[in-house]
């Protein structure tokens, strides 16, 4: 019967310090890249979404190359993730923000956080906060994310595809209009694993040349994206 | 080319702040102020960059250099494409939150290595915050430095080192030609600053280097030397009192 009693009393009054809330604010802080749609999860110390030097998995690879979140947004649901998917809804543009909270609530075990989107104008490039373990201390907490490359598609720099497993890269209409058209394709291969990006190199050949990417717009230095982080 | 007429100006306010630091050393009795002494050394570790003369600023956190994704001040624009920073430290020292302002005393050079004092005085250094900006003048409207530094993590004698990226001031296109740059890879007749804001967005972002001539940018006077990657600079900050 005691025990019984102690069980309902932690119950009724569970640890509030056990469960997280924050903002995650996200920052597109490059002169001329787009972020896709952004993924942000708090999840489990066991769940990644990638490791860097390993082969992306299919997930990761659909976000990379062509900004479809559904693969790591069913895995990390199926995770008991907590998950703001597209805050932005839609493209970042450079120099935008965009804020979300999360809250996992019950969720105690969701203590990493993780933000990915695919930046524009690449082949499979994306920016990435890689599990980080969320500050329990109530505070602001700023981030810095670099480029990474998934691997999986070869930086020929050309407009292609919205499909993953084409070549080429998805032109949105805030795109059309700054990239080139008309290139012969820089020379490049499936590099086979993630890694920080070797960034663009583009050209400034509008009609012509390696690469639709503009060397003037569209080239960067790490960090892509500035993440804050609020603590409650 | 703007750094010699701006080198005369900058010595007699150096020599000014160095004749000034002993009476800083001890405590106000009157007032329970104390006075809180830092020593900031900046390498520059670009190859082909020399930074303008250091900002520093000592601040709370109500004041900051700049808003990335927001418009550049005009002091801070002036700064950015001509490596004057007499204009933004001017107008940094009259904002109630900045505790103290100082300017290096020259440009620092590729590989070299600047030592620029800093001191504020409080009743503790509680919310003490530090920003150093530079012009790497080989750019268009480039900036160096670092943002907002934690000083009351400091005890006395401790030291911490920080890296440092580069920003694009978003106030002038990045041409890099010859007439546009300040720096002395141009040809040393640029106009530095002017009011005029033509880059892509009228606001402050990361700089995504530079393309250079040898890199195909037919208006380029810049050659591969003065490329670069982050981080630029590291900042060693000691607090000395």
């Amino acid at each position: 019967m005691k025990r019984l009693i102690l069980s309902l009393a932690f119950a009724a009054f569970p640890f509030p310090a056990l469960a997280a809330e924050f903002d995650v604010e996200i920052h597109n802080p490059t002169r001329g890249l787009y972020f896709t749609p952004l993924l942000v999860a708090a999840h489990a110390e066991s769940v990644t979404l990638f490791e860097s030097g390993e082969a992306a998995s299919s997930n990761l690879r659909a976000m990379a190359e062509v900004g479809d979140l559904s693969g790591l947004t069913n895995f990390l649901n199926a995770a008991g993730a907590n998950i703001a998917e597209n805050p932005a809804s839609g493209l970042l543009a450079p120099g935008e923000s965009t804020v979300t909270t999360i809250n996992t609530g019950s969720a105690v075990a969701n203590t990493q956080l993780s933000v990915v989107a695919m930046l524009l104008p690449t082949n499979d490039g994306f920016l990435a906060l890689n599990s980080l373990t969320v500050p329990t201390e109530p505070g602001t907490y700023t981030y810095t994310l670099d480029a990474y490359d998934a691997g999986t598609e070869a930086n020929n720099e050309l407009r292609g595809s919205e499909s993953v497993g084409q070549p080429g890269m998805p032109v949105p209409a805030e795109l059309d209009s700054e990239l080139g058209t008309n290139g012969t394709g820089a020379a490049s291969t499936v590099e086979g694993y993630v890694h920080i990006h070797r960034g663009n190199l583009g050209d400034t050949n509008l009609s012509g040349g390696p690469s639709d990417i503009v060397s003037t717009l569209h080239r960067w230095l790490n960090p892509v994206a500035l993440v804050t982080v609020t603590v409650k | 080319m703007v750094f010699p007429r701006y080198m005369l100006l900058v010595l007699p306010l150096a020599a000014l702040v160095a004749g000034c630091g002993s009476d800083n050393d001890d405590n106000d009795p009157l007032t329970g102020a104390r006075s809180f002494r830092y020593q900031v050394t900046i390498t520059n570790l670009s190859a082909g960059q020399p930074f303008s003369p250091a900002a520093v600023v000592i601040h709370r956190s109500q004041w900051q250099a700049f808003t990335l994704g927001n418009g550049a001040s005009v002091e801070l624009e002036r700064l950015a494409e001509s490596g004057d920073n007499e204009a933004f430290l001017a107008e940094a020292g009259a904002d109630a939150s900045v505790l103290a302002t100082e300017t290096g005393m020259g440009l620092i050079l590729p590989g070299a290595t600047a030592e620029i004092p800093a001191s504020a005085s409080g009743s503790s250094d509680s919310g003490f915050l530090l920003t150093w900006m530079s012009m790497p003048v080989n750019t268009n409207d480039g900036l160096v430095g670092i943002r907002g530094i934690d000083l009351s993590e400091l005890s006395t004698g401790d030291t911490r080192t920080y890296l440092a990226i580069t920003y694009d001031a978003g106030t002038e296109a990045n041409s890099e030609s010859a007439d546009t740059v300040p720096g002395p890879a141009a040809s040393g007749l640029a106009e530095g600053f002017n009011a005029a804001r033509d880059d892509i967005r009228d606001a402050v972002y990361i700089h995504p280097g530079v393309v250079t001539l040898d890199d195909g940018l037919d208006t380029s006077t810049l050659e591969g030397i003065q490329r670069w990657h982050n981080p630029i600079a590291r900042v060693r900050i000691e607090r000395v009192q």
